[in-house]
């Protein structure tokens, strides 16, 4: 009889102890997390309205729920939180109480101090994030070739690393839109340069919780292809367009909404994104002749079931994405629904792969059709993320090239 | 459930056309964009409007239809499935399934392999219902169930999206204009004057239109557009705009629009309702929605000098007084001129190159845009600023020039002299055009250099006309008139030694205008770059193809707010869809349905047990699950079953 591999509650198969000191780690998770959402909640008492205070409980409890049942969060958090901190603490040493210091004295800073300059500033942390994606991406696929499970682990941590410069450099990027101008200060998911930030984040995010729960190491060069081609548009448009220049919200942005929308459909982005990552794999293992003795692909119905759950977790997100974003649309644009082309693109995203759930559902599609589609699905997301902005005019122009 | 899909990916291919043309927009663009026939071709199909496009709703309600028929059909059964156990299932039946297990023989007597069993369903989860059957117990176990409803919820959710849809859509207009009871109007006219059949009354259900109303204005009225024309709709209230304010970053980028409202309703004729919109933050009224959707100039007043650029009297100028939105008639000879006043532009935010060469973003303050409208009808359009601005370190008037609506626009710089005015460019700008003093400067200069040439009237005429021909049509018209006297290879010289005697010319002229206006120590480098940016500016003259040059000297703004009302009496059916949507998806795809069966019957030496476990939904997830299940079991049992249907 096999062991209970039910990983849900992974700590059931350990011995006693372990086990109570599992669930102690659980408590002072949600403790150590109630009492910082209750610090910035006072911390930051008077600067936010009821929106942004419930986005902050909703922020803390989601966290807390994440931590509790994935571990790797734990971590995670408390990598960002520290590395938020370094930078924090050096602004605090240069600057002090001051509230804002203009773009010139933080360049300045940002320039001599030896943490800020090579570390934890947003742009360093960014650069950081980039460099470490690519380099995981180079690692999984060696860990692949070689078929080495240690090389594989390496790749895994530097994707975790990566993604803890990324999340502390669009923190440390929050505090830096202050520092310029209060005026400034926004969530630093306002415009193209900082959501692929998000993005990359969020799909990576993803990724891990499926690496840990479904062991599937080997797709992890595919999906960190596609971060890297994230991050090459986002080096592309820091050195060629200066797109990392903080700038003002324009009016329309200035909503709470943004702060719940624009998350939300990153991790719809993100899912599609590893879905069709997913999908080519699938295909390539189909043309090598499929499900084998010496594989280094999983499974081929292991994919095709990722696949899906990809999918579906994509297409609930984007749903909730896209209803906020009407919500907003409401607020702003003075009805929820304008067919303006990144609403109208949205739906098309939305259709898509409502049929592809369909068929797979419903009809039992599976395979090498699915996998294409899925493929083909991210091209349709990407116009609707990247090519609306760039090719067609409308109320959404918030990013453009 | 093909049609489904089909209907799905037709739905997706429709909407594409509607954002790759721009839609509403004016038709006279189109026009010009695909040229008649397409225009019409495309006109018929609707394309300017797809959304709104008797085919594409067409589509949408097959849609609507055919998810309607799905839930209709198969809602029944499966919200009877969600609360039955499936009891009257027997043995065989059980056997039949895939994943199914049997363990034929147990040292436990019936009742304890029952409890055992009944245990295992607790501890997953199920709900169960226990029947006596014959020799034994039958356990009928179900999980999930609530996943069907997630597929109801989401079907449901689609269709009440969708009647929300309708419910704000133009269909009652579309029925009014279908029965002629409403005319579009297509005519550019005062509100006044618009027919009692273009307007539609305030009981209309629902509608979206703009309204811009000036500083101390207000309106009972909307504007919807339909195609290439509009409706007026009438609101049973009046909005009245106090202020309306742009604030800005420090920047210049703006940060925020606000107007400052009083609503004045007949009803309620002591109750006004004051309150302040801005950029997501509506008022909402009684059901009506008030937006901050747009801002324009409401007919702010300028004064301005009149410079005229023709004739003896050019270089003069004359007070003039107007406001935006306002048509001036005048003459200029025997020319008539319309100068359409369009609008104010009280901030004009512009990349500049600093002296680094990085690009900064540089206010050039107050400017106003006009039409000047010829007898023809052909009109170039301007913007000219009103405050001088420094370029390459010398300040400038600027006025931007276009033939062609939306074309590229041309620069016109005239140098501001040490007084920050245009007086000193246009004083000699009008001795440029008085031959007298024009001969005068030619008849020194050639004392000077050449005395003999100086008595010959041939030189001096000569010369005096080549100023002339400067100042009336620059160095192209130097040029062109070189060209037509002198052999090809000695024009280079010939033109080079032309400028040079002009150059002199000018010179001399613009010394003595400035010893006429009493300013000492001429002749230094500001001097030089001053004459030389007014000789560019001469030059440039030719294509400003103006008969004046309209210089802003001071201005009252008055600003427009632009309102977007709406009246949406579908939107919360469309927010209660939604919920339901939300609800039905993450149901639909994180409920893992299950049903379950553990048959106890006795056998001879103590029970048997069948098991099997079954789901609409086949993933990995549902078989790991049984897996699991049947592990649980066989640690209750103590041992394997003999029979196996499990992978």
């Amino acid at each position: 009889m096999s062991a209970n591999t039910n990983v849900l509650n992974s700590a059931s198969g350990l011995p006693p102890l372990a086990k109570s000191a599992g669930r102690l780690a659980d408590v002072f998770w949600l403790l150590v997390v109630i009492g910082v959402g209750l610090g910035g909640l006072f911390g930051f008492n008077g600067r936010m309205d009821v929106y942004e205070v419930s986005i902050l409980i909703g922020a803390v409890a989601a966290l807390a729920a994440v931590g509790w049942y994935w571990r790797g969060i734990r971590g995670l958090s408390i990598a960002v939180a520290a590395l938020t901190a370094i930078a924090l603490w050096r602004y605090g040493v240069h600057f002090g109480d001051q509230l804002s210091v203009g773009r010139e004295a933080l360049a300045a800073v940002q320039g001599k101090d030896f943490f800020l300059k090579f570390l934890v500033s947003s742009q360093s942390a960014i650069m950081w994030m980039s460099a470490l994606y690519v380099g995981a991406a180079f690692t999984y696929f060696l860990a692949l070739l070689t078929r080495t499970e240690y090389i594989g682990k390496i790749a895994t941590a530097l994707v975790w690393s990566a993604t803890a410069f990324g999340l502390a450099g669009l923190f440390a990027r929050w505090r830096e839109s202050y520092l310029i101008n209060v005026d400034y200060g926004h969530i630093p998911v306002s415009n193209l340069y900082e959501v692929f930030i998000l993005f990359s984040v969020v799909t990576a995010l993803i990724y891990l919780f499926y690496e840990g729960r479904f062991k599937t190491r080997a797709l992890g060069g595919f999906v960190m292809l596609v971060i890297s081609a994230a991050v090459g548009f986002l080096l592309w448009y820091t050195f060629d367009r200066g797109a990392n220049v903080i700038q003002p919200l324009v009016p329309a942005l200035n909503s709470y909404w943004m702060k719940i929308h624009v998350p939300a459909n990153f991790v719809g982005y993100g899912a599609f994104a590893i879905a069709a990552m997913i999908g080519v794999a699938y295909l390539i293992k189909l043309k090598l002749g499929g499900d084998g003795e010496r594989d280094m692909l999983p499974k081929l119905e292991v994919m095709d079931d990722l696949m899906y759950k990809s999918i579906a977790l994509g297409f609930g997100f984007f749903t909730v994405a896209t209803i906020l974003g009407a919500m907003w649309a409401a607020e702003a644009w003075g009805g929820y629904w304008s067919w303006d082309p990144k609403e109208t693109w949205a739906l098309i995203v939305w259709l898509n792969y409502a049929a592809w759930l369909h068929l797979r559902l419903t009809k039992g599609w599976r395979g090498a059709p699915m996998a294409w589609w899925s493929v083909i699905g991210l091209f349709v997301t990407t116009f609707a993320f990247l090519g609306v902005n760039m090719f067609l005019s409308g109320l959404h122009s918030y990013g453009t090239l | 459930m093909n049609l489904a899909i089909t209907l799905l990916v037709a739905v997706a291919l429709a909407s594409i056309v509607g954002t790759v043309l721009q839609q509403n927009q004016p038709y006279g663009d189109y026009l010009m964009k695909f040229g008649p026939y397409w225009f019409e071709v495309f006109r018929a199909l609707d394309l300017y409007d797809v959304y709104s496009a008797p085919w594409f709703l067409a589509i949408f309600t097959l849609l609507v239809v055919s998810t309607s028929a799905c839930v209709i059909r198969n809602a029944p059964s499966m919200l009877r499935e969600m609360f039955t156990y499936r009891s009257r299932v027997g043995e065989n039946e059980i056997r039949a399934m895939r994943e199914h297990v049997e363990w034929p023989h147990l040292p436990m007597s019936v009742e304890a392999a029952a409890i055992e069993g009944r245990r295992v369903l607790m501890d997953e989860g199920f709900k169960f219902k226990e029947t006596r059957v014959k020799e034994g117990y039958l356990f009928s176990a179900r999980k999930g169930s609530l996943q069907r409803l997630g597929y109801i919820l989401t079907h449901v959710a689609i269709v009440v999206i969708c009647i929300g849809g309708i419910l704000d859509s133009r269909i009652w207009l579309s029925y009014q204009e279908f029965f002629g009871n409403l005319k579009v109007e297509t005519r550019s006219i005062p509100l006044s004057q618009v027919p009692e059949e273009s307007k539609v009354p305030a009981t209309n259900p629902g509608f979206r239109g703009n309204v811009n109303v000036p500083e101390g204005s207000q309106s009972s009225v909307l504007f919807l557009n339909v195609r290439d024309g509009y409706v007026v709709q009438q609101l049973p209230f009046d909005v009245e705009v106090t202020d309306f304010r742009i604030e800005h970053y420090i920047n210049g980028m703006p940060k925020s629009y606000e107007s400052d409202l009083v609503v004045h309703d007949p009803k309620y004729p002591d109750k006004t309702v004051k309150a302040t919109i801005a950029v997501n933050k509506p008022l909402i009224y009684k059901g009506y929605a008030i937006y901050q959707a747009s801002f324009g100039d409401g007919g702010s007043r300028m004064q301005f000098n009149s410079w005229q650029l023709m004739g003896a009297s050019a270089g003069t100028s004359q007070p003039v007084a107007g406001a935006v939105f306002q048509d001036m008639p005048f003459t200029v000879g025997d020319a008539k001129y319309t100068l359409e006043l369009n609008d104010f532009r009280m901030f004009n935010i512009n990349p500049v190159p600093d002296e680094h060469g990085k690009i900064q973003e540089k206010n050039f303050g107050p400017s106003v845009v006009f039409r000047m409208r010829d007898a023809a009808g052909q009109a170039r359009e301007y913007e000219n600023y009103m405050i001088p601005v420094v370029m390459e370190g010398r300040p400038v008037f600027i006025s931007g020039m276009r033939d062609q609506v939306g074309g590229v626009m041309r620069f016109l710089y005239i140098p501001a002299d040490r007084d920050n005015k245009m007086d000193t460019f246009m004083d000699f700008y009008h001795r440029l055009h008085d031959s007298v003093l024009i001969d005068q400067a030619v008849m020194s200069m050639l004392a000077e250099v050449n005395p003999e040439a100086a008595k010959l009237p041939a030189a001096s005429d000569a010369i005096r006309s080549m100023v002339e021909k400067f100042v009336r049509g620059g160095y192209d018209a130097i040029g062109s008139d070189l060209e037509a006297r002198v052999p090809k290879d000695q024009l280079e010289r010939a033109f080079e030694t032309s400028a040079r005697v002009l150059q002199t010319v000018l010179s001399r002229m613009y010394v003595t205008m400035m010893e006429d206006r009493g300013v000492k120590d001429v002749g230094g480098e500001k001097d030089e770059r001053f004459l030389a940016d007014s000789v560019a500016a001469i030059n440039a003259m030719v294509f400003y193809g103006a008969p004046i040059y309209l210089q802003m000297v001071s201005f009252e703004q008055i600003q427009a707010s632009g309102l977007q009302i709406t009246k949406s009496p579908g939107k919360n059916v469309v927010y209660f869809g939604s919920m339901l949507l939300i609800f039905g998806v993450f149901m639909l795809f994180y409920i893992h349905p299950r049903r379950t069966w553990i048959l106890v019957r006795e056998s001879e030496r103590g029970a048997r047990v069948l098991f099997a476990t079954t789901s609409h939904r086949k993933t990995l997830d549902m078989a790991k699950a049984s897996r699991l299940m049947h592990e649980a079991m066989v640690a209750k049992f103590g041992m394997e079953p003999t029979k196996a249907g499990l992978e």
